[in-house]
């Protein structure tokens, strides 16, 4: 299983729930497991990772591995967090 | 009994101000939960059903664009799961901001559009739950040379004719106005005598930047727009368009709105100009015509004499209650309504974020 660890703004679109469990061996998979009000979130409707949203496996933003292609292996965890943005 | 309840959407959230028929005491209730911090350019009520529909198109810089609606006057909100708009798979483009929802006229009943950035229009015919793509328009030739102003490129505005379900009116900027006849199969550019100022050619065939369109249901053929630089009324459904800004103390602002139950009166908020966007004579004023602009009058009382702040392109309404509310919100975060047509004013709101959009009903 992969964890999706979420800030406080997005645990609304999961029960409330701190971090969810999906099946994926790629971050693309795993986020296309989630309830779709949450992965709206997360990615626009072509696919693509929103501009502020960061996603980290581990130390590292997915930006800086393979993207949405970044392959997980069981017991990973993703964490999700908003960039320093806006005004 | 009858209440009267005011969306208010501004640059960080919705507030609602909700009166009794009166409309000269309001409470405030705000920032709604759902939408906090998010830029709210679009709400919308539609009363046409036996109890009313709130809508709320708001953008998460993080988290993106949805609309949200409501059938208890704002207690709970919903989404559908899979998003009310999307731009359908592989057609390169994707939601950045919703800038319009409106209702339909009454004899369609379940018609609800919706006006994005990226331009683009969307047809709902389940009440506004989910919106599908108006090709047509998506696929016009022109939509390549369509440009961004400074809020971006978007349809801001829809327009429905008020008895004949094919034909629809929009705005864009930039782009112009474009109507349609045919359902919205297909769209013709509607701009003849409406200036554009930062072109060679002041009188293209398209890419006017028009701020905002009105109409009147009892006058159908007849249209107004605020332009960027301009205020013009067409009498033949947008073919030709003629100055109506000689009265005024300036032909530049963002919004225009007809009075809901007297076609010939029109209101404005003139600001000086391109590149001094504050009010003229730095008061905050509402500019009201009779005469379907060949007059204009400005309404002051309860207004703030000193004012250095724009009212944005869907910062003033009217709702449709007799006498009639008009009302307006800045971009320093104040609204005042009028519950007689424009005479006097209230305050409703001070130091929220920018406003940018308000709509009003009397519902009961």
């Amino acid at each position: 299983m992969i964890a999706v660890r979420l800030p406080t703004v997005l645990r609304p679109f999961a029960g409330g729930a701190e971090r969810v469990e999906v099946e994926g061996t790629t971050v693309a998979e795993a986020f296309a497991a989630l309830e779709p009000p949450l992965r709206r979130r997360l990615t626009d409707e072509q696919g693509a990772v929103r501009r502020h949203v960061n996603i980290y496996l581990r130390d590292d933003n997915i930006r800086d591995l393979d993207g949405l292609d970044t392959p997980l292996t069981d017991g990973d965890e993703l964490l999700i967090l908003p960039s320093v943005a806006g005004g | 009994m009858s209440e009267a309840v005011l969306l208010i959407g501004t640059k960080k959230g919705l507030w609602i101000g909700r009166s009794d028929a009166a409309r000269t005491e309001w409470r405030l209730d705000g920032p709604v939960p759902e939408f906090e911090m998010q830029g709210v350019y679009a709400v919308g009520i539609d009363t046409r059903g036996d109890r009313p529909r709130l809508f709320v198109g708001g953008t998460s810089e993080h988290w993106g664009p949805a609309v949200f609606h409501s059938d208890d006057l704002g207690a709970t909100w919903a989404e559908p799961p899979e998003g009310s708009i999307g731009f359908p798979e592989g057609s390169d483009a994707s939601l950045e901001r919703v800038w319009q929802i409106q209702a339909a006229p009454a004899g369609q009943p379940g018609v609800v559009y919706a006006g994005t950035q990226p331009s683009a229009l969307w047809k709902s015919t389940d009440g506004g739950v989910t919106f599908d793509l108006v090709r047509g328009l998506w696929d016009h030739p022109h939509r390549k040379e369509w440009g961004a102003g400074f809020g971006g490129q978007a349809v801001h505005t829809v327009l429905p004719h008020p008895t004949d379900a094919d034909r629809v009116s929009v705005a864009m900027s930039t782009g112009g106005v474009y109507r349609t006849a045919d359902g919205g199969a297909t769209w013709e550019p509607a701009n003849q005598g409406i200036q554009a100022k930062f072109f060679p050619d002041p009188y293209p065939e398209f890419g006017q930047c028009v701020h905002k369109l009105a109409g009147h249901p009892d006058v159908p053929e007849r249209m107004f727009a605020q332009n960027h630089h301009g205020v013009y009324r067409s009498d033949d459904g947008g073919t030709i368009w003629k100055s109506i800004a000689d009265g005024l103390p300036s032909d530049f602002g963002f919004p225009i709105v007809v009075h809901p139950h007297e076609p010939e009166t029109v209101y404005v908020f003139p600001l000086i100009a391109d590149g001094n966007r504050i009010p003229t004579g730095a008061r905050c004023r509402v500019y009201r015509s009779r005469d379907a602009g060949s007059t204009w009058e400005p309404l002051s009382a309860g207004l703030p004499d000193v004012s250095y702040v724009p009212v944005l392109r869907d910062a003033m309404t009217t709702d449709t209650a007799d006498p009639a509310g008009v009302y307006v919100g800045t971009r320093d975060g104040c609204v005042y309504a009028s519950a007689d047509a424009g005479d006097s004013w209230v305050e409703v709101a001070r130091h929220l974020p920018d406003v940018l959009t308000v709509r009003a009903a009397v519902i009961g």
